[in-house]
């Protein structure tokens, strides 16, 4: 007996919980199952620090967000999507209070709110510096509340099923038997969240290895702005773990290896003793990572054995502010850099952070391919364009999981017949994994293929990039495609086989990281996080447009172009540190 | 979720944990915390030990008189040495986990574990004092 | 410093063993690895068949707790230069079943954790048009501590109560039930208070206390149940001498 569900979630961190539970609020007569290949509260949500972003500070507009997010994502954001987000988002937040999220307060009792990157006003809502963390717990221990939510825990998805152009279902190992099953829906919503573990250097979990991207592009959806990829600019040396922006929204300093805060220098304003909103350390992370690198070119970082660093000044802030306002990144630099913030200077660089591109979807998450639908940082909307601003992801997860949510059951409800063929795929993705795959005696080892994907990646899609680079790398990955075909799978046990799992997920990596180069490859200009030397300028004339690619029938890349939805706010210059032109306040 | 029975090669056998009986020897942790437990019966003992105590000094001075000499034999001297050391571990441990399980608010404020156990120790010392101005002073 | 250290890793592949052997390997023992990274590097360049469970290597997961020298650790959070010269014994987590080498199954805390209705319960929920509820920064310290729970299992490991009872219903499941106890937006502790009165509920502890000393994020589990033990004596007096209404 198949089991089938009305919608499935592949991934259960915020997005995905988030949509299951409005779907289980919207119509309690659904069946719902939230497939994941970890528990979810091991989803890389988890990690998140900061903040998650809503207005509601008097002084705050819906139009202020709107314009920080519009200006901040360089004008690639679709501007209908993101005004329905800022709107949302406060109520979203709103909700999960109410479930009992613990948000930092005021001593008054009511929500506090901090400054952050990119924004003009005080509106990031804050669990100390572990939002994320408090967000996944809350929203998996509320999921609890409904029967009607089934998990398969450590269920990894390997296929979507797709009939004559719908989705409808997935096929997935049960990774504790081995035992590989179809599992039919009306709706897939993919939750899966990002992709760095493509890069050597990531902020990223293990786990970070763009799943539904691929799952998606091969059953026919597009994925769009892969090309966009957010480095942080505060990850520790060496792990990669991330210092959240929060350290700099309550004053923290970024200084070179005089001593100097060199932000200044790069547009981003004079430098203050508190932190003033879009000026310096609290710029937008695209702009702070271009002058890290700029940094560099000058000699001016600090050579580690890890690489070079600048300084994180936390200092000046003093311990009771530490601990009351960011405890964790104390933790962290005390455990993974044996320094206290309190009194040291803790060295930081770029860090590959968040994917701003994914599965191309609508305002309400739905994909082309009808019957599927994403949310969170697995789809692009977009409302983060070239460049993220921070705290945008966390409210991103609960505003696109409820919509895809309802989009998504909406969808079931109109009670498409789940035709029978779907399980002649499922049985051919069996063979394909238990025989294929499986019975390689191959010589390439996993690990290589994947470091040499990572270098590739590294070398060409970095935070400056070159046509002659990303051509290289093109050819560098289909290589590494090619030798994939020869991989070793030692494990031979069907019973919680991590290698096997390790091949797929490198599969999907390497599909994925395809798709960004051509994207990078064919975007000649400068936009937001995507920096091209030999095209310095952005260019609104031919590339206010969303990159589209597509996989051919042969497994090829193409890449078309979406025009950006522009509703009130027309391209602009992006101001920091100083008044803007027009558009908003400053 | 999956039914495997038709697959029995997807069925595996999941080792099932195991305890050894002499599991308390295996730490130091444990091991306190064993002896801790068994202080109980020492505990048990001295209650008894009272009760006969003030079974004998009602009965008169002869009653009295032989109770002490019996206290005196080496084995009940022994064990009462013995319990007397259990006691003091049980009432020190006793202490130390009071902070734990005791929040005392006052007002809007946490009062800190260490004035807890503060606390504790103070009324030993009062009860103490107390008991031996009744047998000494008075 | 030495170059390389030992490890000791328990294997166990159903269907080819009965029971778990060790595997050695050597791997190099930089000052900033963890266990974690030891046991990658086995993965990738030595034996691509050891199978464990990790993610964030951040210490907020709580995937890849494992036994190390027979202490309950996050490995991505336990150093490896710290057990030079070694050698370093890796074990599944005691006191749950395995799956496979050092992977454990903890679908026993996943069903208990739902028994103790881990969310806000309230009689009636405010519309979300009249805003938060109001709850000062003294009121979220009552249960902020016990809501830091990764649940990384340590705590179930550590407790020989859990080892030898599994009916326990365990630290972490009694921590979360206070978490939600104590946060002053929730009207749920009538709804709590049978689960864990029961004999696997809060009387299975005896305050042995090792979970507190094992978690990593100081949620203090053990004195969570004390204060909650004190709770529940409170409220069965309450209701012998004032005995609610039909429930």
């Amino acid at each position: 007996m198949t089991p089938s569900y009305d919608v499935v979630l592949v991934g259960g961190g915020g997005a995905g919980l988030r949509a299951a539970i409005t779907i289980a609020e919207a119509n309690p007569r659904f069946t719902i199952a939230v497939v994941s290949k970890v528990y979810p509260m091991r989803s890389h949500t988890v990690s998140a620090e900061g903040g998650s972003a809503g207005a509601i500070a008097p002084d705050d507009s819906l139009d202020e967000h709107a314009y920080d997010t519009i200006s901040g994502g360089d004008w690639m954001c679709d501007q209908d999507a993101v005004e329905a987000f800022v709107k949302e988002a406060p109520q979203e937040l709103l909700q999960l209070e109410h479930w009992g999220c613990p948000w930092s307060r005021e001593p008054d009792g009511r929500v506090a709110v901090r400054p952050f990157g990119g924004m003009k006003r005080k509106r990031t809502w804050f669990a100390a510096d572990k939002t994320g963390f408090h967000m996944l717990h809350t929203l998996f221990q509320t999921s609890l509340k409904y029967a009607s939510v089934v998990r398969y825990d450590e269920w990894f998805v390997t296929k979507l099923l797709v009939n004559d152009g719908r989705v409808q279902g997935v096929v997935a190992i049960d990774l504790q038997s081995g035992k590989i099953e179809a599992i039919t829906a009306r709706s897939v919503i993919l939750c899966t969240g990002g992709c760095g573990k493509i890069f050597p250097f990531t902020t990223n979990a293990s786990i970070k290895t763009g799943d539904g991207m691929a799952l998606a592009y091969r059953a026919g959806a597009p994925l769009k702005d892969m090309e966009f990829l957010q480095y942080h600019p505060t990850g520790l040396p060496f792990t990669g773990i991330l210092i959240t922006e929060a350290a700099r929204a309550e004053g923290g300093y970024l200084i070179n290896k005089d001593g100097y805060r060199y932000l200044q220098d790069y547009a981003l304003g004079t430098p203050e003793k508190e932190p003033v909103l879009r000026t310096m350390e609290l710029g937008p992370r695209d702009r702070l990572s271009q002058a890290f690198m700029q940094e560099l070119a000058k000699g001016r970082t600090i050579e580690t054995p890890y690489g070079p660093v600048v300084n994180l000044d936390l200092r000046h802030l003093g311990e009771k502010k530490i601990d009351a306002k960011i405890p964790f990144v104390r933790e962290l630099c005390v455990k993974y850099q044996n320094l206290d913030p309190v009194k040291d200077l803790i060295p930081v660089r770029p860090v590959l952070h968040y994917m701003m591109g994914g599965v191309h979807t609508d305002i309400n998450g739905a994909t082309p391919l009808p019957g599927l639908y994403a949310a969170g940082e697995v789809a692009c909307v977009s409302i983060n364009g070239a460049n993220r601003l921070g705290s945008n992801s966390l409210s991103e997860l609960l505003v696109f999981g409820a919509r895809a949510g309802l989009a998504a059951a909406e969808h079931a409800s109109s009670n498409v017949e789940i035709s029978q063929t779907v399980l002649a795929q499922a049985k051919d993705e069996h063979r394909r994994i238990e025989q294929d795959l499986f019975s390689k005696k191959g010589h390439e080892r996993i690990a290589d293929l994947r470091e040499e994907m990572q270098k590739t990646m590294d070398e060409s899609a970095g935070i400056y990039r070159t046509g002659a680079a990303l051509t290289t790398a093109v050819d560098r990955l289909r290589r590494i495609q090619e030798r994939y075909a020869d991989v070793v799978i030692e494990d031979q046990s069907k019973t919680f086989n991590t290698e096997r799992v390790s091949a797929l997920e490198l599969a999907n990596m390497l599909d994925v990281a395809e798709t960004i180069v051509m994207s990078a490859l064919r975007r000649e200009e400068s936009r937001g996080a995507h920096q091209r030397t030999d095209f310095p300028k952005r260019d609104d004339e031919r590339y206010l447009a969303h990159s589209v690619v597509h996989r051919n029938p042969d497994g090829s890349a193409r890449v078309e172009y979406l025009p950006v939805t522009i509703t009130r706010w027309p391209p602009a210059e992006r101001v920091y540190g100083k008044a803007a032109p027009h558009g908003g306040s400053n | 979720m999956s039914q495997s029975q038709e697959q029995p090669e997807y069925q595996h056998r999941v080792l099932p944990p195991h305890i050894s009986t002499f599991w308390w020897l295996e730490k130091g942790s444990y091991f306190a915390f064993i002896l801790r437990e068994l202080s109980c019966v020492f505990v048990a003992w001295f209650v008894v030990y009272l009760l006969l105590l003030v079974r004998a000094v009602g009965q008169g001075d002869a009653a009295y008189q032989q109770f002490l000499a019996w206290s005196a034999t080496p084995l009940i001297l022994l064990v009462n040495i013995v319990s007397l050391l259990s006691l003091v571990f049980h009432a020190v441990t006793f202490f130390a986990a009071a902070p734990q399980a005791m929040v005392v608010k006052v007002g809007p404020n946490k009062v800190p574990g260490s004035l807890v156990l503060a606390g504790h120790y103070a009324g030993w010392v009062a009860a103490s004092a107390v008991v031996c101005w009744l047998l000494l002073g008075a | 410093m030495a170059d390389q250290i030992k490890l000791q890793v328990a294997r166990y592949r159903p269907g080819q063993e009965s029971e778990a052997t060790f595997d050695d390997y050597d791997v190099p023992c930089p000052k900033e690895w963890v266990v974690l990274d030891g046991l990658n590097h086995v993965k990738d360049r030595i034996d691509g068949t050891l199978s464990y469970r990790w993610s964030c290597r951040m210490g907020v997961c709580g995937s890849c707790g494992m036994m190390v020298n027979g202490e309950p650790k996050l490995t991505c959070a336990t150093f490896l230069a710290d057990y030079a010269p070694g050698p370093v014994r890796i074990e599944p987590l005691r006191n749950f079943p395995v799956i496979r080498d050092l992977i454990v199954d903890i679908g026993d805390f996943m069903r208990k954790l739902a028994t103790v209705k881990p969310w806000i319960v309230r009689e009636e929920e405010k519309p979300l048009s009249a805003g938060e509820y109001r709850q000062t920064p003294e009121q979220l310290d009552d249960y902020k501590q016990y809501s830091m729970c990764i649940n990384c299992m340590l705590c179930y490991s550590a407790c020989p109560v859990y080892g030898l009872d599994p009916n326990f219903i365990g630290p972490a499941a009694i921590a979360l039930a206070q978490r939600y106890n104590l946060d002053s937006r929730d009207e749920g502790s009538a709804e709590r208070v049978a689960v864990l009165s029961e004999h696997a509920g809060i009387w299975g502890c005896t305050f042995v206390g090792e979970c507190t000393k094992v978690c990593p994020k100081n949620v203090d589990p053990a004195g969570a149940i004390q204060r909650y033990k004190l709770t529940a004596a409170v409220e069965t007096v309450k209701a012998f001498f004032m005995p609610r209404g039909a429930q």
